[in-house]
């Protein structure tokens, strides 16, 4: 899942300076999951809104609404109306979400109320953990399953490091050394022979070293002529 | 004219490189002085903003230090460049006459002076190393186009006998002679039981005679100097013993200076260490004494 964190209001405060009709648009997919962008959050961030607005004599009308999956134009060609009224649409989706919203509606004002951060999981509720980096070439099979380009401070394919310290990184000590973890996993597995294995250097441009990438299957797109 | 850093490991002298930090400014006679200090050592090791502390630039002052007439040994880490721009400084410092590499991936960017700077780490230490023999013995770059001259490096590399986990250290280095790697130096040795034990296994592995290994060593300044590289230099070990003679120390500079000697010592009794790589950190003046003392003056 996308994980993202909220922004400081006062950031949000300065996008909205000026404007009194916004429209809070949040998502029931990932960013609901790791509580930052879901109904609830919206509600939150409306709510604030209001009670500012209020205390320094603004008078906002402020509007909330969730989507199933802000990333699909079927969900959010629904808002057409209520963005289009609003001056500001916020939105508390991913950035992938945001740049759904503000595609689809071009004239409109739409401004993040979160910071996108990274692919993870909940390792437990309220914590949240990256641990893929979309590198476009996935070598989980030769790492006992943790991946080290996500999860490695400098992305070695050849670890660990010699900043390892009793199995933590040399960042920091709330961070565990991956490669470490590798090592128990593939020890577990009895394939420690492939922590000899030279990696070469990598293909980065299968992934955010290259060109915006796209996928295309042939198959299902909708050709042109049939439209 | 010195000899060669590989001729004296060929022919089996004790050898003695230390390690000379560019200034963070734009005077070459601070490389020079440095330097000065240094000039006993058989080759001098510059780093590579180190640290991830911006200094000026490990090619520029190999060649302040070649043109002293001095062996440079230029450190080449990944987290700065791509393989580009790895391959183009390295191009240049062949052409510059610098024979000997140490090749690493580097401390991460977070503990320098730009934290908020984006690493690079294309390539990490071993990809570094398979991408320089590469260039040298298939003159080849890493992309396979033909490469004419090609660089004739001396190709070292660096081991942490302490880092975790600790028993697959001595197959990393096997790992590193078989990229490419031809000598290293080793992370600070404090520990000497530590090293003692990793040696054995280098020893066991037989890959001590397959490369030069260089026990890294530095003297501390302070109790102070020794707590800090314990807690916040990664991957370091400074046992207790260590800690508690530098603080009851009357004189700490001199008893740093002292338990150097004592290590250097132990070290040369060592079985699979061809020499020793002395770090002294912003304190190169105190290599002539240490060097001095124990007994590898002219060697």
């Amino acid at each position: 899942m996308i994980v993202a964190n909220e922004k400081p209001i006062e950031e949000i405060r300065n996008m909205i300076a000026g404007y009194k009709r916004i429209f809070v648009v949040g998502c029931s997919s990932c960013v609901s999951v790791c509580f930052t962008g879901g109904r609830r959050e919206v509600a939150h961030l409306a709510e604030t809104m209001r009670v500012l607005g209020q205390k320094e004599g603004l008078s906002l009308e402020v509007e909330e609404e969730s989507v199933l999956r802000q990333c699909e134009w079927e969900f959010v060609e629904p808002l057409k109306e209520r963005v289009e009224k609003s001056e500001v649409t916020l939105s508390m989706a991913c950035g992938v979400g945001i740049q759904t919203l503000a595609e689809r509606y071009p004239k409109a004002l739409v401004y993040p109320a979160v910071d996108t951060t990274f692919m993870g999981m909940p390792r437990k509720i309220g914590f949240f953990e990256e641990n893929c980096a979309g590198c476009g070439q996935c070598i989980l099979g030769e790492t006992g399953g943790l991946c080290p380009v996500a999860r490695c401070a400098k992305s070695l394919l050849n670890g660990p490091c010699g900043g390892a310290k009793d199995g933590r990184c040399e960042v920091s000590k709330d961070v565990p050394c991956v490669w470490e973890q590798i090592y128990n996993q593939l020890s577990l597995k009895n394939q420690l022979e492939q922590m000899e294995a030279i990696t070469e250097a990598k293909n980065w441009s299968v992934g955010m070293a290259g060109s915006p990438r796209r996928r295309i299957r042939a198959d299902l797109l909708e050709n042109e002529g049939e439209k | 004219m010195k000899s060669s850093l590989k001729e004296v490991l060929n022919q089996g002298r004790f050898a003695v490189t230390a390690e000379l930090g560019p200034p963070r400014g734009s005077d070459q006679n601070v490389v020079r002085e440095k330097a000065n200090f240094l000039k006993d050592a058989d080759a001098i090791n510059v780093t590579d903003c180190q640290t991830a502390i911006t200094r000026m630039s490990s090619v520029a002052s190999c060649f302040i230090l070649k043109r002293m007439g001095l062996n440079p040994v230029l450190q080449m880490t990944c987290r700065d460049r791509n393989r580009i721009a790895i391959q183009s400084d390295l191009l240049g410092a062949a052409a510059l006459g610098i024979e000997n590499v140490l090749l690493m991936t580097g401390d991460h960017q977070k503990f320098g002076d730009h934290p908020e700077a984006k690493g690079v780490f294309d390539l990490d230490s071993i990809s570094l190393i398979a991408m320089v023999k590469k260039m040298r013995d298939e003159k080849k770059f890493l992309s396979g186009d033909e490469l004419n001259p090609a660089p004739n490096f001396f190709i070292g590399a660096v081991e942490n006998p302490f880092a975790s986990p600790v028993e697959f250290r001595a197959k990393r280095l096997g790992k590193k002679i078989r990229a490419g790697a031809e000598f290293f130096q080793t992370q600070i040795v404090y520990n000497l039981e530590r090293f003692e034990a990793f040696m054995e296994e280098v020893n066991r592995l037989g890959f001590s005679k397959e490369s030069y290994i260089l026990a890294g060593v530095c003297p501390l300044k302070s109790a102070g100097m020794a707590k800090y590289m314990r807690s916040k230099v990664p991957g370091l070990d400074v046992p207790d013993h260590i800690i508690s003679r530098m603080q009851e120390a009357a004189e700490p500079k001199k008893e740093g200076i002292e338990i150097c000697v004592e290590i250097i010592k132990r070290i040369r009794e060592i079985k699979g260490v061809a020499g020793v790589h002395i770090m002294a950190v912003e304190w190169e003046e105190v290599v002539p004494e240490i060097l001095e003392k124990a007994g590898l003056k002219n060697t």
